[in-house]
């Protein structure tokens, strides 16, 4: 009996940490086949892409948590890139006064966090005020923003954001440099994952996420108000959407209207992988960015290993779908082991 | 204006009227300072609805409520929380996915600056559940507790307001054992000893004669009558909750049931409930040739789960059922469809109809098995024969293709029945088969079930509703705690001996 139970103990330990232990197998196991693989630029191009799906993995994290979904986070990583991009190559032009405007890097960047917040609030009033499933609502925000970042330039690229030393607005290509050998990328994924810890354990507002993903209705009967808490979940994540969509054009030192395609999926993979239940209810920060690294590891180890497309993409389902079925066994496990606990205690 | 210093709260004609019910009418209720307020009435009386108008959960349709003299109203709980109206939910309300303490202090955090002081949570939480008894670590999941172990945190979430002053507990010992109830009345007593006015809702009457002091008894959704405790009897309160206006007549049966056959034996029928206890325990019964058989019981005494065992629905069963003298295997639901068994269930809406189907097909659902000609569906057959059923049972139909919603709840029942009759089932189990229809549709649902009694079919009924159970069934068996309590036949059948075993199998150790 009693090392039944220390082996369920120790089952128990490998299953919480399972997506840490991947990530370090994973890492072993592509450092042994592509012996270049730990190198330093190798090593930062990983992590600019980590930092980037980790961005958009911290905020669908807070949509999961209340049962929710953000479809909507890859297309709005597009059109945010675009409106920068437009803002510092060609201003905005107010056609009636005749003048062309040009921004300093500053407002563009809380101009943009303003643009990502407002979406998010968008999917928000949609949700809980016209009632609309989520799953549908971001759906459609998705090609809505998708649509809109092409129609800024008539699907032309913005080669070009260094800017006009002229104008006063150079500098933001910074958020896609290195400083002290790190991407900013991964600075701005630091601070805003510590800011999601906050969120999530040290204030109030966490509980209440946590509550209107357990059981709304008896949220609302707390005096919680549901449907603030939903709105804000997905300005949040509408909030690092923008984030993730600056990075992104720095990176790249170029806007292009289909960039962040397909990104959501790899923000939902994160964040489930980090234990976050689809139900809702449930969920860890510390969880999420473990997750954002598995993913973000997965696919350029795959491709420096020369795996095809094609069937990265196989692979990638197939972990997903492992991920959850794990999570499964381990919630299975762990009602047995509190109905066990509690028959002895009796 | 009302200003009676004995009345924390008083309630002037408060109405609500939800879509095509009148829930409350027009009652008047006064909330006595510091005593045990007993609240009493069968189910759709209408008490869980006025305590939620008093509790802000949701808003009178008319009349007023006052406070101290003033005339308060209350548009949400946040509102009637301000005033210090704390309510213990009939359903548990809790969040299975947070710890102890956030669920005791969820709505009223302990913070400092921005921040939430956890030690504070922690501490707080341990010292009011260690003043109800149950020393349960603050950072366990509620979702891993005993459900009388969660009731005690719902307590607990609301023994941590300072400012309470009305604290309505809505059935709060249903979930509770012997002991826990112990200590719940403990903790009640000390509650009235700091002026804390309560709100008590419970079907174990025993408990009220206990802890009570004073009751009001509502029906039908109006004021019956109030009187102090000490002054009434478990009798007068059965006779006015129950009423004596609504008769239904008495079906007169042609069939001698004392020579008719058995067709099912239960014998030693047991289910074990999730976390122990049990569902159903030691069941023994039987049913006859062309009987109806009626099960009365309080809500979560084992009737629907009964049912649910003979239509197969519990493998994990023990005991053994005979079904015309020989022995069954009971496997399946489709299995038990085939050896005669049809289940009209309890809730219409979700497990009776499918309501994106036309009426003809909600009708057919069950037996279309027996049109089938090659690998297609007969049409012409599945529509004659459903066209027989609706003329048989006298569905009131302008056309079958008309989507099911569109019948009222009352024709929607007769489809469901007809669903089940149209397998032509040896046995025929009805669960509250008249809940949430109107007078005339009880009377035309009794009348079927006479009828086809009469031509031999053997039903068993639920329901709650003792005067409807009185009046169509032969003979009834009373099940209360997964027990079975009495059987009852001819002139033992009456209000009382009813009211008195349904509750013979809760041991609440409370003086029962």
């Amino acid at each position: 009996m009693k090392t039944k139970n220390n082996s369920n103990q120790l089952m128990m330990t490998i299953l919480k940490g399972r997506t840490f232990i991947v990530l370090i197998l994973l890492v072993v196991f592509f450092s042994i086949v592509k012996s270049n693989f730990l190198a330093p630029a190798t090593l930062t191009m990983v992590a600019k892409h980590v930092a980037l799906y980790g961005i958009l993995a911290l905020g669908m994290t807070f949509v999961i948590i209340t049962g929710g979904i953000d479809l909507s986070v890859g297309s709005v990583v597009g059109l945010v890139g675009m409106l920068a991009g437009g803002m510092i190559q060609e201003g905005v032009t107010l056609g009636f006064a005749g003048v062309t405007l040009y921004f300093s890097v500053p407002v563009i960047v809380i101009l943009m966090l303003i643009v990502g917040c407002l979406i998010g609030a968008i999917n928000g009033l949609i949700i809980t005020k016209l009632n609309v499933a989520p799953f549908i609502t971001t759906l459609g925000t998705m090609y809505i923003c998708r649509g809109f970042a092409s129609l800024r330039s008539g699907g032309a690229t913005f080669s070009d954001i260094t800017g006009y030393e002229g104008l006063g607005n150079v500098g933001f290509k910074a958020l896609g440099s290195n400083f002290a050998s790190i991407p900013a990328g991964v600075y701005v994924f630091a601070v805003l994952a510590v800011v999601s810890v906050i969120l999530l354990k040290k204030v109030p507002f966490g509980w209440y996420v946590l509550a209107v993903g357990g059981n709304e209705k008896s949220a609302r009967l707390s005096g919680i108000k549901a449907d603030k808490i939903k709105i804000l979940v997905y300005m949040i994540s509408g909030f690092c959407a923008a984030w993730a969509g600056m990075i992104n054009t720095a990176q790249l030192s170029a806007a292009h209207p289909a960039s962040g395609d397909s990104w959501e999926m790899n923000a939902i993979a994160a964040t489930v992988l980090g234990g976050t239940s689809m139900a809702g209810g449930s969920g860890t920060i510390l969880g999420t960015v473990v997750g954002a690294f598995v993913i973000g590891v997965i696919n350029d180890g795959m491709t420096m290993c020369g795996v095809s497309e094609f069937w990265q993409q196989v692979i990638r389902g197939a972990v997903i779908i492992l991920a959850v079925v794990i999570d499964q066994v381990q919630r299975n496990m762990q009602a047995r082991m509190a109905l066990q606990a509690r028959n002895e205690n009796k | 204006m009302f200003d009676n210093p004995n009345v924390v709260l008083h309630c002037e004609k408060i109405d609500k009227i939800y879509p095509g019910t009148k829930a409350l009418d027009g009652v008047s209720f006064d909330l006595l300072k510091g005593k045990v307020n007993v609240l009493i009435g069968e189910n759709g009386a209408g008490k869980s609805t006025l305590m939620k108008m008093i509790a802000g959960i949701e808003q009178p349709s008319a009349g007023k409520m006052y406070m101290d003299g003033q005339e308060v109203f209350f548009k949400d709980t946040n509102a009637a929380r301000a005033k210090g109206i704390g309510i213990i939910h009939q359903e548990l309300s809790l969040f299975p996915n947070m710890t102890v303490y956030q669920n005791i202090f969820i709505g009223h955090e302990h913070k400092k600056g921005v921040f939430l002081d956890d030690k504070a949570h922690s501490e707080g939480a341990k010292k009011v559940l260690k003043r109800l008894e149950h020393e349960i670590p603050p950072d366990t999941m509620v979702g891993d507790l005993r459900v009388g172990q969660q009731q005690m945190v719902e307590i607990a979430r609301n023994l941590i307001q300072d400012d309470l002053r009305v604290l309505i507990m809505d059935e709060p010992t249903s979930s509770l054992s012997a002991a826990e109830v112990k200590v719940l009345f403990k903790i009640m007593r000390e509650l009235l000893a700091a002026g804390i006015s309560i709100v008590y809702i419970s079907h174990r009457l025993e408990e009220i004669m206990e802890i009570g002091d004073h009751v009001t008894i509502l029906r039908d959704g109006k004021y019956v009558a109030d009187a102090d405790v000490k002054d009434i009897e478990l009798s007068w309160i059965v006779e006015r909750m129950v009423g004596k206006n609504t008769q239904y007549h008495r079906f007169e049966r042609s069939i001698d049931l004392d020579k008719a056959e058995k067709i099912l034996e239960i014998e030693h029928l047991s289910l074990p409930k999730k976390g122990g206890g049990w569902l159903l325990d030691d069941v023994n019964m039987y049913l006859k040739k062309g009987e109806v058989l009626g099960i009365y019981g309080l809500l979560g005494a084992g009737r629907s789960e009964l049912f649910e065992c003979l239509m197969g629905l519990h493998p994990e069963h023990s005991g053994t059922v005979k079904f015309q003298g020989k022995p069954m295997k009971i496997r399946s639901i489709s299995e038990q469809i085939k050896n005669g068994f049809a289940l009209v269930p309890e809730d219409r809406q979700s497990q009776g109809l499918i309501q994106t189907l036309d009426i003809c097909k909600n009708t057919s659902i069950a037996s279309l098995g027996k049109y089938v000609k090659g690998i297609f569906l007969n049409n012409k057959a599945e529509e004659a024969a459903v066209d027989a059923e609706i003329k048989d049972i006298h569905i009131k139909v302008a056309d079958k293709k008309l989507p099911i919603l569109s019948l009222s709840g009352g024709n929607q029942q007769k489809v469901v029945i007809g669903k089940g009759l149209l397998t032509n089932p040896t046995v025929l189990l009805l669960d509250e088969p008249s809940r949430g229809i109107d007078i005339g549709a009880k009377t035309e649902v009794f009348e079927i079930i006479h009828e086809f009694s009469e031509r031999g079919l053997s039903i068993i009924v639920i329901s709650s509703e003792l005067k409807e159970i009185m009046a169509i069934a032969d003979r009834i068996y009373v099940l209360s705690n997964g027990k079975c309590t009495g059987e009852l036949t001819g002139d033992e059948i009456n209000e009382d001996t009813l009211v008195r075993t349904s509750y013979a199998g809760l041991g609440t150790g409370a003086g029962a």
